[in-house]
């Protein structure tokens, strides 16, 4: 067994709120996540990047949080499922998977609609290919993606509607 | 890549707002997923919780000679238990309770539970789980059905054999005689990974009696294999399922191994403890579907008429007994698919082999012996030279002809109808035609390819009579109703299914319905959530236990026969401040008319069967060999769909899983342990890899159903793998007679035999 | 998780010099992490033998695209969703943009670095057989200095490089001369993403008077390293495209590679589908010429 190494401090902002926290530089961002912060809405379902269902936003952009050191997080700005909603108000993509059967499970989902926003800040009118493309890293066992790739054109409509 | 379907909501404005039966209605716990909310076995913690690791077995067979706890790691801090600390009996209590919850003297399979540690710090215990050296002296094992039966070695029983069915109707023997031609074929299967995205956890705590929190389908089960692994009474063990990450069956049988192992650390340290899986765990320790062989040999006249056939289909059970009688009886039920069979002979065996236990995984022997029946029925069409669409409609049973078991089919199913309806969603004919033609200049081949098939709901024969579930309805003291079931709900829909059924019949908004949390300290055994059970048969008694708790205020004078919401809420309320609570129990009754010998394998198998024609179309690359599903028809008769985004959903998700066994996902195996189990190189499809499946209804209703509803849990995963492997076959013209179909198989299959390798998995048997 | 955080150090000094310098000062100590989608796999299944990180994610020195006349050098701590969104390399290196494209999901794109995906060195990795074709150079840097050295010669054996110790790769270089080129790639895998290749190929080829003036193969997944046909390449050039020749060239290519059976694929299978590849590039570029 070694000699355990030294912590370090680390601050970033998460869905809008300063967090500081002293861990070892090579936890993971999803372990910071879920066990120091308390957000467990980020799920583990694989550890090796592969599943999608431990995707958040760092500094805007969807990375896999199993595969990111904290250190790496660093004053960084991380949205996570819990930060989606505004004020009690559904985004519309929540909405959409509600109504149009995107979780059936659910431990997919938070990943997938993570994704699936990432997706839209990028492309607002995707095509049934973009969409399904850009959820192409988030695996789902239960749905059969259909009812997720609806949810997300739906949510891509009304988005555009205003 | 075609086709895009309106999303549901579109469709609401459609739906009559007077009911609540048939409505896509939020589901009860769909807020709590979308937002994070919901609560999963890891996001839990209690004060103090250990957490939980496992030892296991390096090799496939042997005796366990010698245990060193190497140096580096604080073995003082942590809780080490064995066999030997077991209070009760050393089983996972099932069925025939051959498997140790611990290994004591002898492993049988890679990857068995040999000991289990416990420390604060969860991230102590992969090393220390490494750092537990154990020594074994090896037997010889067996790792295939072939070793199995060869009978060399004995791992199991007196033979390898877990358990034999025989199905025989008419008069086989002269039939052979009278066949203008006689086809045979062997049809394969292999292990497929049930892959819920959640992976298997529990956490259990001691206190008189242990409490079990867990991702998993059946709490009464589980709570029945604590009392005889801990030695505890009924009252002293409390089983509660919490959000499961899905399931697929893979947490029916298996959450009883390692609550076991949670429950024993409790007990021991006076702790919670949490036990977890990573993914590599789940994929190496848990079950599988079970590896099959199917050989048909069957009698048919030059029109295509079936005669008589002989069916042999064998499953791999691995190295216990667990639920493999079970499913081999729905594998052998199933095997003769949607079709008159004026004689027959179905022989099903289960044989043990060396790795861990194969188990539950929706269809449940079904998807296995109905890929055979679908390849087989192709097979017989091609060498008869008739088309796979005439060979089914001339075979297909009708009403008032009876299934291979003599049960008599009653409801007015038209097969050829169904049959005409999918080919024309599907376009079959015009595009076979076209492809036909197309192939012929072309460097990928298009093929288009069906599957006709049926899958029984409910318990097999007596099953549901043996289980004798009950459900109740409680009335609540602000006037709201809640629905008390052991039956859980893991993303098919069963919350918000029996809330509707409960709400509908009372006359109340779906928002006044609630269910309450699967804890068997507060619900009844309404039996395990599998088996297409849960719409059909629990569901039926959620609307007796309603109709029961109306009859209960209507008996007290509180309620007039026609009531409103308000008078119903206020009825019930007044009950409740009165008397202190309210009630109402189902029991499940058996319909009359249903008959099953358990010995001849005779009679009514199923209460209800639903029926189903799938239709996919591919895409083969020939410089690759891989195979694309362009599009996926899949239509289906279920009696009555209660809610059309969930029923959807369940259809969509079986397909995916299907197309997954059809073509991409293989478990390869050395010496009976997972060489892949990892997410990247275990494959299932991602979504860029599947077309949006077409998916259609029809519903001809159930009278043993809650409001005319059959199972549909599992149908639609015993289809599309003949369908896909039909329409590879018409693209190819070459048959393909294994699962899963690989590029590299695809590549041997139509290349002449010198320039093919050696397969790499000399498991897989006769190609 | 099979690893210990508490076992593990990872420091981010934040500049390209400090990096080089702690590299230097403290010789095979510090294994560099960028983006983290191969060190952080290995990290989670307990297999990560090094015990000291230091972090080069995000150094602005190393994540930068540099364009001049004659060529760009992409910095090594670009990402794949970088190079994608990059209207030089899509305009003019349109089969590393095709390599990057296909590179895990968007999640692993985001991370996912060039030089990672260089220095990790195994031979099914994906942007590599285009940057052979391209014939990249490669800056690598040290607290020493600087060194430019070609691609083609990197890749010594199985995930062996000819990065010195304390060496780190900072950019890629690439000639802008390919925009007139016939260009073809592949990736062959298990599913259409998330997948590590079974085979890959990317090959460029020119065209004079019905012959071929230039070309250039590279495949990967079917050997030790990703390599350059160029027995293949040497057979092709100067020669018509006609159907004796494609089969000469499935054949010479087949017999360049070393596939394996292994967990993924099968030798057999890799041979037939890499002369199929090969194939399939000769026919594009020969019809490509006829309908221009």
């Amino acid at each position: 067994m070694n000699a355990p190494r030294a912590q370090c401090d680390i601050s970033l902002t998460v869905n809008d709120e300063f967090r500081t926290l002293r861990t070892f530089p090579m936890e993971r961002l999803l372990d910071v996540l879920r066990g120091r912060l308390g957000l467990t809405g980020t799920k583990e379902g694989c550890g090796e990047g592969e599943c999608g269902s431990c995707a958040v936003l760092l500094d805007g952009v969807l990375v896999n949080s199993c595969l990111v050191p904290v250190l790496q997080a660093q004053g960084a700005q991380v949205v996570t499922i819990e930060g989606l909603a505004e004020r009690g108000r559904l985004h519309p993509l929540q909405q959409c998977f509600l109504e149009c059967g995107g979780a059936q499970c659910g431990i997919c989902t938070p990943g997938m609609i993570l994704a699936a926003y990432a997706l839209l800040k990028k492309n607002p009118q995707p095509s049934l290919h973009d969409i399904q493309e850009g959820l192409a890293g988030n695996l789902c066992r239960c749905t059969g993606y259909a009812q997720i790739w609806e949810a997300v054109a739906e949510a891509s409509v009304r988005g555009n509607r205003g | 890549m075609t086709g895009w379907i309106a999303p549901a909501w579109s469709k609401m404005n459609h739906v009559n707002h007077k009911h609540i039966v048939g409505m896509p209605l939020p589901r009860k716990e769909g807020l709590d997923k979308v937002t994070g909310r919901a609560q999963y076995i890891d996001d839990m913690s209690l004060p103090g919780t250990l957490y939980g690791g496992t030892v296991r077995s390096r090799i496939p067979r042997g005796s366990i000679r010698k245990i060193t706890f190497l140096p580096g790691i604080p073995w003082d801090e942590f809780v080490v238990v064995t066999a030997k600390d077991i209070p009760g009996k050393n089983c996972v209590a099932l069925i025939v309770d051959d498997q140790p919850c611990l290994a004591d003297r002898m492993v049988n399979h890679p990857e068995e539970p040999i000991l289990l540690l416990a420390h604060p710090d969860r991230h102590l215990l992969p090393q220390a789980v490494e750092s537990v050296k154990i020594e074994y002296d090896p037997f010889p094992a067996l790792f295939s059905i072939e070793e199995s039966e060869r009978q060399q070695v004995i791992i199991w029983g007196s033979d390898n054999t877990f358990k034999t069915y025989l199905i025989e109707q008419g008069n086989l023997d002269e039939v052979w005689a009278k066949a203008d031609y006689i086809v045979e074929g062997e049809y394969r299967t292999e292990a497929q990974e049930q892959l819920y995205i959640e992976n298997n956890g529990v956490i259990a705590s001691f206190d008189r009696g242990i409490t079990l929190w867990g991702s998993l389908q059946c709490p009464y089960y589980v709570h029945k294999a604590l009392m005889t692994l801990c030695n505890l009474p009924a009252d002293k063990v409390r089983v509660v399922q919490t959000e499961t990450g899905g399931a697929f069956g893979g947490k029916e049988e298996y959450p009883s191994m390692i609550a076991g192992h949670a429950a024993l650390l409790a007990m021991k340290s006076g702790r919670p403890v949490k036990i977890v899986y990573d993914r590599m765990e789940d994929m190496l320790a848990t079950s599988k579907r079970h590896p099959s062989r199917t050989r048909h040999r069957t009698a048919v006249t030059r029109e295509g008429k079936i005669l008589g056939g002989e069916i042999e289909f064998v499953i791999d059970g691995g190295a216990y007994a667990t639920l493999s009688s079970v499913v081999l009886s729905r594998g052998t039920i199933h095997a003769g698919g949607p079709y008159f069979w004026p004689s027959v002979r179905i022989r099903g065996k289960a044989v043990a082999t060396n790795a861990p236990p194969h188990g539950a995984f929706r269809g449940f022997g079904a998807p296995q012996s109905l890929f055979a029946m679908e390849r087989h029925m192709d097979r017989i069409a091609a060498r008869l030279g008739i088309s796979p669409v005439e060979i089914r409609r001339r075979n297909f049973l009708k009403p008032g002809q009876s299934t291979t078991t003599g049960q008599t089919i009653t409801e007015p199913i038209a097969l050829d109808k169904l049959l005409q309806r999918a080919l024309s969603l599907a376009d079959y004919e015009a595009k076979k035609e076209r492809f036909r033609s197309q192939n012929m200049s072309s460097s990928s081949k298009k093929g288009i390819g069906l599957a006709a098939f049926l899958h029984g709901a409910g318990f097999t024969g007596s099953g549901e009579r043996y289980l004798a579930s009950v459900v109740g309805v409680e009335g609540c003291a602000d006037g709201g109703v809640r629905v008390l079931v052991s039956s859980t709900e893991f993303g098919q829909g069963t919350k918000t299914v029996l809330c509707q059924i409960a709400a509908e019949t009372l006359g109340l908004p779906y928002e006044d319905v609630e269910i309450a949390q699967p804890d068997t300290e507060a619900v009844p055994n309404s039996g395990p959530t599998v088996a297409s059970r849960t719409v059909m048969v629990v569901g039926k008694l959620v609307q007796s236990a309603a109709l029961g708790l109306r009859q209960t205020l209507i008996g007290a004078g509180l309620l007039g026969e026609g009531h409103s919401r308000e008078e119903f809420r206020t009825a019930c309320a007044n009950y409740v401040a009165e008397r202190g609570g309210l009630k109402s129990w189902a029991r499940y009754d058996p319909p009359s008319g249903i008959f099953w010998d358990d010995a001849k394998y005779r009679g009514e198998a199923y209460a209800a069967y639903s029926w189903a024609i799938y239709v996919a179309e591919v895409t083969v690359d020939l410089t690759a060999y891989g195979v694309t599903v362009d599009d996926f028809v899949a239509l289906q008769e279920v009696g009555r769909v209660l809610h059309p985004v969930l029923a959807r959903g369940q259809i969509t998700g079986g397909v995916a899983q299907g197309i997954g066994f059809a073509l991409y996902e293989k478990v390869v195996w050395q010496d009976g342990r997972m060489q892949n189990a990892q997410m990247t190189n275990y494959i299932m499809p991602t979504s860029a890899d599947l077309p949006p499946i077409r998916v259609y209804f029809e519903e001809l209703g159930n009278v043993h159903g809650a409001f005319g509803a059959k199972g549909i849990g599992e149908l639609p995963i015993d289809g599309p793998a003949p369908a896909v492997v039909n329409a590879v076959a018409d693209a190819l013209g070459t048959g393909f007679d294994s699962l899963p179909l690989l590029p590299e198989g695809i590549f041997r299959g139509i290349t002449p035999a010198a320039t093919t390798g050696v397969d790499s998995n000399p498991a897989q048997g006769v190609r | 998780m099979r690893s210990n955080p508490a076992d593990y150090e990872l420091v981010a000094p934040g500049s390209l010099q400090a990096v080089l310098w702690l590299l230097a000062e403290q010789p095979g100590e510090w294994l560099p992490i960028a983006g983290g989608t191969d060190v952080m796999v290995q990290y989670g299944a307990g297999k990560l033998p090094a015990r000291k990180l230091v972090s080069l994610w995000n150094l602005p020195e190393l994540r930068r695209i540099e364009v001049s006349e004659g060529e760009i050098q992409i910095g090594s701590g670009c990402t794949y969703t970088d190079l994608r969104e990059s209207t030089v390399v899509a305009r003019e290196f349109p089969l590393l943009a095709s390599a990057a494209r296909w590179t895990g999901g968007i999640a692993n794109q985001n991370r996912g670095t060039l030089g990672g995906n260089i220095a990790n060195a195994s031979p099914a990795a994906d942007s590599l057989p285009a940057l052979l074709v391209y014939e990249a150079d490669l800056i690598l840097v040290s607290a020493g200095g600087e060194r430019r050295i070609p691609y083609l010669d990197f890749h010594t054996g199985y995930r062996k490089t000819l990065l010195a110790p304390g060496e780190l790769i900072r950019a890629v270089c690439l000639a802008r001369r390919f925009v007139k080129y016939f260009s073809y790639t592949r990736k062959v895998g298990p599913r259409q993403a998330q997948a590590i290749a079974k085979i890959s190929i990317a090959a460029l080829g020119q065209m004079a008077d019905g012959l071929i003036e230039d070309i250039r193969i590279a495949v990967g997944s079917v050997a030790p390293t990703p390599l350059r046909l160029k027995e293949t390449e040497g057979m092709l050039r100067g020669n018509s495209i006609e159907a004796a020749l494609l089969s000469k060239a499935r054949q010479t290519a087949v017999g360049e590679i070393r596939p394996i059976d292994d967990i993924r694929s099968t030798a057999a299978y890799r041979s037939a589908v890499t002369g199929n590849l090969v194939a399939d590039f000769l026919r594009g570029m020969r019809d490509s010429r006829r309908s221009a």
